[in-house]
C-alpha cells in the first residue's frame, strides 16, 4: 500500500462552554473580562472542606445538545473524578462523567461534495473546566494562574471516528457551532475560548493477516481553540502520518506505537510530541463521593425535547418540500434561525416564496451584512417586507424600488406606504407620459436603435436602462419595454 | 456553682433562667483548660478572646430579652477538621496546613453559631483524622485523662479528652471508621456517630467522603441529643445531606422502649476482644435484658476482617483523591528550595505530610490505579454493600445490635504507633457502620482493674437516632459512670 493510499480515520473531542450564568458547581458568575481571580469562591478554590453542587441549569442545557445531537438519555449518568496534577487545576483533579455519560449514541450531518454525510456521536458529557496558567514573559522561572475560568461548564462531545479529511474535520466542528448557537446551549466564542478541539487521527493502512483493519498510530493533539488551527493541525498530521508510514512501513503502526498527546505550534504550522505511550496518564477516575448520581426525570427530558427547534438540515429539507425552493435558498434562510423564522413568518404573509426569498436574502441579508447585526436588531418585521412586496406585485411599484422602500424603512422606521407617497416612488404605467420618454430616448440612441432593428434584440437592455433612468426609476419596466419594441417595430 | 459538673442543658437551662451568666460558663471552661490541658493536651488552638465577646454578647443579649438559642453559652470545642472563619487555624493536625485559616465556617459551627454556643477552641486528632489514637497529630500527642500514659483513642481523641476531663461539656467529632466512638469508648464519654447524610460535610475537610460523618461528644445522652439537635437537617451545600427533617431527639428521650430486641452478632464477640472489655459488655446487655429486652442473636457474615479490609480500601482510595489538593500551589504549606514545579509538588508533599497520611494516599492511589481498580476498589464497593445488606436483614429482627465499641480499653503511648495494622484492628467493630451509613453510639459501661473505661457500641439503622439515643439513655440511667471524675481532674495524672 503507497502513502497516499492510506485513508485518514479521525475523531474530534470538542470541548465548549455552556451558556450558563454561573459555574457547574458553585454559584460564582461565568465572566470573561473580569479582573482575574475576583469570580472565585471556596468550592471552585478547591479548598479544604468545600463540597459541589450541581448546576441544574448546566445540565439542562447539555441534555438540550444531546438530545439535538440524536443521543439517548440513560437513566443514570455519574460524576467521576479525573486525576492529574496542575496548578490551573486546584483540587488536582477534575469533576467529569468517565463511564455513565448523560447523552450517548447520536450523530451529526455534515455537508461534503456531492451530498451529506453522517459523523456518528459516541457521547456527550458535562465535566468542570480549568483556571488558566499563564508563563511570565521572558522565561521567568515563576507562573500565574487566573481562576475565573476554573468551574466553567463544559460540554464535551465525542464523535465516532467517522471524519477522513481536514475538510470534513472543518465541516462537522462549524456544524457543531452552529448548532450549539442555534439551540442556545453556548456561544461558541473563539476567541474567549468557549470551543475547543482534541482530534484524534490515525489512517488506515489495510487489512492485516487476521482481516482486520490495521492503523498508523493514534496521535491526539491538545487545545486547539479556532477553526482554522484544527483544519491545519489535522491536515498537517495527515500528511506526517503518511511520511512517516513511507519512512518505516512495518514499525509505523498502532500496535508497535500505540497513542501519543501532541501539541500544536500556529506559529510553524507543526505538532510536537508531548507525551508517549509509556507517558501515558493514568487518571485514577472513580465515581465522585461528593455527588449523586444524575437520574433524569422522564417527563424533564420528554419538557426539553419539545424546547429543541426544529434542525437546520431538516429546516432546510421542510423549506425545499413546503415553499419548493432552491437548495441554495433553503441552505442560506436556514443557516441563521431567526433568519429562518423571519423567512417563514413572511412567506406566510406573502403568495410568492421564492419571491419572499428573495426580498430576504437579496435585500434584508444585504442591509444586514452591510451594518454587521442580527435580524432581530433592525426596524423591519416581515410585515414591512410583505407590504413591499405586495406593492411591487400589484405593479404600484417596481422591484428596483422595492429594495430602496426597504432600505428607507430601516433607516427612518417609517411604513412602506408613508415612504413611498411622501417620495414620490410610486410606479408610472401612465402610456401617455411613457411614450414620451420611449420616443426621446430613441431619437438620443440612435446607434443602438439601428442595432436592435438589425436584429441585435439584446440592444433593448440599453435603452430600457436610459428610459429607466429618465423615468426616475419609477417607470413600469414592463409597459417601457412594450413601447419600445412597438416604436422600433419589434 | 461549680460549673465544670454541669451538663450542657444544665447551663443552657441556668443561663436562659439568670443563675449563670454566658461570662461565668466561659471563665469556667477557659479555666479548666489552662489548668489541665498542659497535661491533657487536647487542643490545638484556643481563641479565649472570641469566646469572651461573645459570651459578653449573649449576656447583654438575654439581660435585654432576646432570644436564645438551645445551646445558649454552652461552651463547645470543635475538631480542628471542621472550618472556623474566626481567626484560628483549622489545621487538620497536619503541618501541611499549620497556619491555614478558613476563608469560611463549616455548615456546623454556623449552627453552633445559629444555637449561641461559645467555641473556646479547637481540638487535636490525628493527622487528617487517620489514626486510632491521636499519635499520628503532626503537632503533639493528645493523653487520656483518666491515665495520662494512655492515648485518648483517636482520630477524635482532642475532642473526648476534652470532654471527658470536663474542659468543656460538649464537643463535636468526625467519625470515618470510628473516630467518634472509639475515642468516646476510651474516654468514658458518650459519642454518636450519626446516619451518613444526617449532618452536612459543608466545611469538614473531607478525609474519606462517602464515609466521613460529624456526631457528638458528651458525658450525657441527654447532651448528645442536643447537639445532634442543633447540627442535624439538611443543607443544599452537601448533596449527600439527607432531605428529611431531623426530629426532635429530645421529646421522647427518657422514655424507654418497651419489647426492646436487641441483636448480638457473634462476630463481635471473637477472638481480640479482651476479656475484661467483653464481661463489661456483656454485664451491660444483661441490665437491658432485665429491664425486660429481649437479646436475640444475629449473623453479620460480612462484618469480620473483610469488612476491615474494605473499608481500609475505600477510605485511602478516596482519601488518595481528597489530599491531591495538598501540592504547596494555592494555599497552606509550600517547601522551598524546590528546582522545579514537579520538584515543589514532590518536596511540599513530602515535607507536609505525616507517615500515616502518605502510607494512606500510597495504599488508596494503588487501589484506583489502572489495571487495580476492578480488583481492589469495585470489590471494596460490591462488599460494601453486602456489608449494608447484612445490616438490613439484621435490623429486620431487631431494634439494635450491641457489642464493644473497641476489643481492648486505652493502650499505652507508643504501644502501637509502629505496627500500623495492629491500630488497623482496633477499627473492628466500628468501620462496619460507616460502610453501612448507619447510626452508632458509643456509651460508658465500666472500667477495667487498671482504671481505664471501656465503651458499649449500639448501632442502629439509618435515620433511627432518635430511638437509638433513647437506648442509650435506658442504659446510662441505670449506671453512674457519667458521674465519675478523672483523676487528672483531681490533680492527679
Amino acid at each position: 500500500m503507497t502513502p497516499d493510499d492510506l485513508v485518514p480515520t479521525i475523531g474530534l473531542e470538542v470541548h465548549m462552554h455552556l451558556a450558563t450564568r454561573t459555574k457547574l458547581f458553585c454559584g460564582c458568575r461565568v465572566e470573561y473580562d473580569a479582573r482575574p481571580n475576583s469570580r472565585c469562591c471556596p468550592v471552585c478554590l478547591g479548598m479544604p472542606g468545600v463540597l459541589p453542587v450541581m448546576n441544574e441549569k448546566a445540565v439542562e442545557l447539555a441534555v438540550r445538545m444531546a438530545l439535538a445531537l440524536g443521543c439517548t438519555i440513560p437513566d443514570l449518568a455519574k460524576w467521576d473524578r479525573k486525576h492529574y496534577y496542575y496548578p490551573d487545576l486546584p483540587k488536582n483533579y477534575q469533576i467529569s462523567e468517565y463511564d455513565q455519560p448523560l447523552g450517548v449514541g447520536g450523530h451529526m450531518d455534515i455537508p461534503v461534495e456531492g451530498g451529506t454525510k453522517r459523523i456518528g456521536i459516541i457521547r456527550v458529557h458535562l465535566e468542570e473546566d480549568a483556571g488558566k496558567l499563564m508563563h511570565a514573559e521572558g522565561g521567568g522561572n515563576t507562573s500565574v494562574v487566573d481562576l475565573n475560568r476554573t468551574g466553567t461548564p463544559l460540554l464535551e462531545i465525542v464523535s465516532q471516528p467517522d471524519l477522513s479529511s481536514a475538510e470534513e474535520v472543518r465541516a462537522y466542528s462549524t456544524a457543531l457551532r452552529q448548532l450549539a448557537v442555534y439551540l442556545g446551549v453556548g456561544q461558541c466564542n473563539m476567541q474567549l475560548g468557549q470551543m475547543r478541539f482534541e482530534p484524534n487521527i490515525s489512517l488506515r493502512i489495510g487489512t492485516g493477516p487476521d482481516g482486520k483493519p490495521r492503523y498508523t498510530p493514534i496521535a491526539e493533539i491538545k487545545n486547539l481553540n479556532s477553526f482554522r488551527s484544527v483544519e491545519r493541525a489535522v491536515a498537517f498530521e495527515i500528511a506526517r502520518h503518511r511520511e512517516e508510514y513511507a519512512a518505516d512501513p512495518e514499525g509505523y503502526t498502532l500496535e508497535r506505537r500505540g497513542k501519543e498527546t501532541r501539541g500544536w505550534n500556529d506559529e510553524e504550522g507543526v505538532t510536537f510530541l508531548q507525551r508517549s505511550k509509556e507517558e501515558a496518564h493514568d487518571y485514577r477516575y472513580f465515581p465522585e463521593p461528593d455527588l449523586v448520581p444524575l437520574v433524569p426525570d422522564r417527563q424533564w427530558v420528554e419538557a426539553i425535547r419539545r424546547t429543541v427547534p426544529e434542525l437546520p438540515e431538516a429546516r432546510q429539507r421542510r423549506f425545499m418540500a413546503d415553499y419548493g425552493l432552491p437548495e441554495y435558498d433553503a441552505h442560506v434562510l436556514t443557516a441563521d434561525r431567526e433568519v429562518a423564522d423571519f423567512f417563514e413568518a413572511l412567506a406566510a404573509l406573502t403568495k410568492d416564496a421564492k419571491a419572499a426569498s428573495n426580498w430576504v436574502m437579496q435585500d434584508v441579508m444585504r442591509i444586514l451584512n452591510e451594518l454587521k447585526v442580527g435580524i432581530t436588531e433592525i426596524r423591519i418585521e416581515p410585515g414591512d417586507v410583505a407590504a413591499v412586496s405586495d406593492m411591487v406585485y400589484s405593479e404600484k411599484i417596481n422591484r428596483a424600488t422595492g429594495s430602496q422602500v426597504l432600505q428607507i424603512i430601516v433607516d427612518t422606521g417609517k411604513s412602506a406606504e408613508e415612504i413611498v407617497s411622501e417620495e414620490n416612488l410610486a410606479q408610472t404605467s401612465d402610456a401617455g407620459t411613457l411614450e414620451a420618454i420611449v420616443e426621446k430616448v430613441i431619437a438620443d440612441n440612435p446607434g443602438p436603435a439601428a442595432d436592435y432593428r438589425g436584429g441585435k434584440k439584446a440592444a433593448i437592455g440599453r435603452l430600457m436602462g436610459e428610459a429607466m433612468k429618465a423615468s426616475g426609476g419609477k417607470a413600469n419596466p414592463q409597459v417601457v419595454r412594450s413601447l419600445l419594441e412597438e416604436k422600433l417595430g419589434g | 456553682m461549680d460549673a465544670t459538673i454541669l451538663t450542657a442543658r444544665q447551663i443552657r437551662d441556668a443561663f436562659r433562667s439568670g443563675d449563670l451568666s454566658a461570662a461565668e460558663a466561659t471563665e469556667v471552661s477557659l479555666a479548666a483548660i489552662e489548668r489541665l490541658d498542659p497535661v491533657v493536651k487536647a487542643f490545638l488552638s484556643l481563641d479565649p478572646a472570641g469566646a469572651r465577646r461573645r459570651a459578653a454578647r449573649l449576656d447583654r443579649r438575654r439581660a435585654q430579652g432576646g432570644p436564645l438559642g438551645m445551646l445558649a453559652g454552652v461552651p463547645v470545642a470543635v475538631k480542628d477538621n471542621m472550618c472556623t472563619d474566626d481567626g484560628q487555624a483549622t489545621t487538620c493536625a497536619s503541618r501541611i496546613l499549620e497556619g491555614w485559616k478558613a476563608p469560611y465556617n463549616a455548615h456546623v459551627v454556623e449552627r453552633l453559631l445559629a444555637e449561641d454556643a461559645v467555641i473556646v477552641g479547637k481540638t487535636n486528632l490525628d493527622e487528617f483524622a487517620m489514626g486510632s489514637s491521636t499519635e499520628n497529630s503532626g503537632f503533639f500527642t493528645t493523653r487520656n485523662p483518666w491515665h495520662t500514659g494512655y492515648v485518648p483513642g483517636g482520630s477524635s481523641g482532642g475532642s473526648a479528652a476534652a470532654v471527658a476531663s470536663r474542659m468543656v461539656p460538649v464537643a463535636l467529632g468526625s467519625d470515618t471508621g470510628g473516630s467518634i466512638r472509639q475515642p468516646a469508648a476510651l474516654c468514658g464519654v458518650v459519642g454518636m456517630k450519626p446516619t451518613y447524610g444526617r449532618v452536612s460535610r459543608y466545611g469538614l475537610v473531607a478525609f474519606a467522603s462517602s464515609l466521613d460523618q460529624i456526631g457528638p461528644f458528651a458525658r450525657t445522652v441527654e447532651d448528645a441529643a442536643l447537639l445532634l439537635q442543633a447540627i442535624a437537617g439538611h443543607d443544599p451545600r452537601d448533596s449527600t445531606s439527607a432531605p428529611e427533617p431531623a426530629p426532635d431527639y429530645l421529646a421522647a428521650l427518657q422514655e424507654p422502649i418497651e419489647g426492646l430486641r436487641i441483636g448480638l452478632p457473634k462476630e463481635f464477640f471473637g477472638e481480640g476482644l479482651d476479656p475484661e472489655v467483653e464481661q463489661m459488655v456483656r454485664e451491660a446487655i444483661g441490665a437491658y435484658e432485665a429491664a425486660g429486652a429481649r437479646v436475640v442473636e444475629i449473623d453479620l457474615p460480612h462484618v469480620t476482617d473483610i469488612a476491615i479490609a474494605t473499608y481500609y480500601i475505600v477510605a485511602t482510595s478516596e482519601a488518595s483523591s481528597n489530599l491531591a489538593r495538598y501540592d504547596g500551589v494555592h494555599y497552606g504549606y509550600r517547601s522551598s528550595g524546590h528546582t522545579d514545579m514537579i520538584d515543589m509538588y514532590m518536596r511540599t508533599r513530602a515535607e507536609g505530610f505525616g507517615e500515616e497520611v502518605k502510607r494512606r494516599i500510597m495504599l488508596g492511589t494503588y487501589a484506583l490505579s489502572a489495571g487495580y481498580y476492578d480488583a481492589y476498589y469495585k470489590k471494596a464497593l460490591q462488599v460494601r454493600r453486602l456489608i449494608r445488606q447484612d445490616f438490613e436483614a439484621a435490623f429486620r429482627r431487631v431494634d439494635c445490635i450491641m457489642g464493644p465499641t473497641s476489643p481492648t480499653a486505652a493502650f499505652r503511648v507508643g504501644e502501637r504507633a509502629s505496627d500500623p495494622l495492629a491500630m488497623y484492628l482496633s477499627d473492628v467493630y466500628t468501620v462496619s457502620a460507616n460502610l453501612a451509613a448507619i447510626a452508632g453510639i458509643s456509651v460508658p459501661c465500666g472500667f477495667t482493674a487498671a482504671g481505664l473505661p471501656v465503651g458499649l457500641q449500639i448501632l442502629s439503622d439509618v435515620f433511627t437516632e432518635d430511638r437509638l439515643l433513647r437506648i442509650a439513655r435506658m442504659h446510662e440511667c441505670r449506671t453512674d459512670w457519667a458521674a465519675r471524675v478523672p483523676p487528672v481532674c483531681e490533680g492527679a495524672s
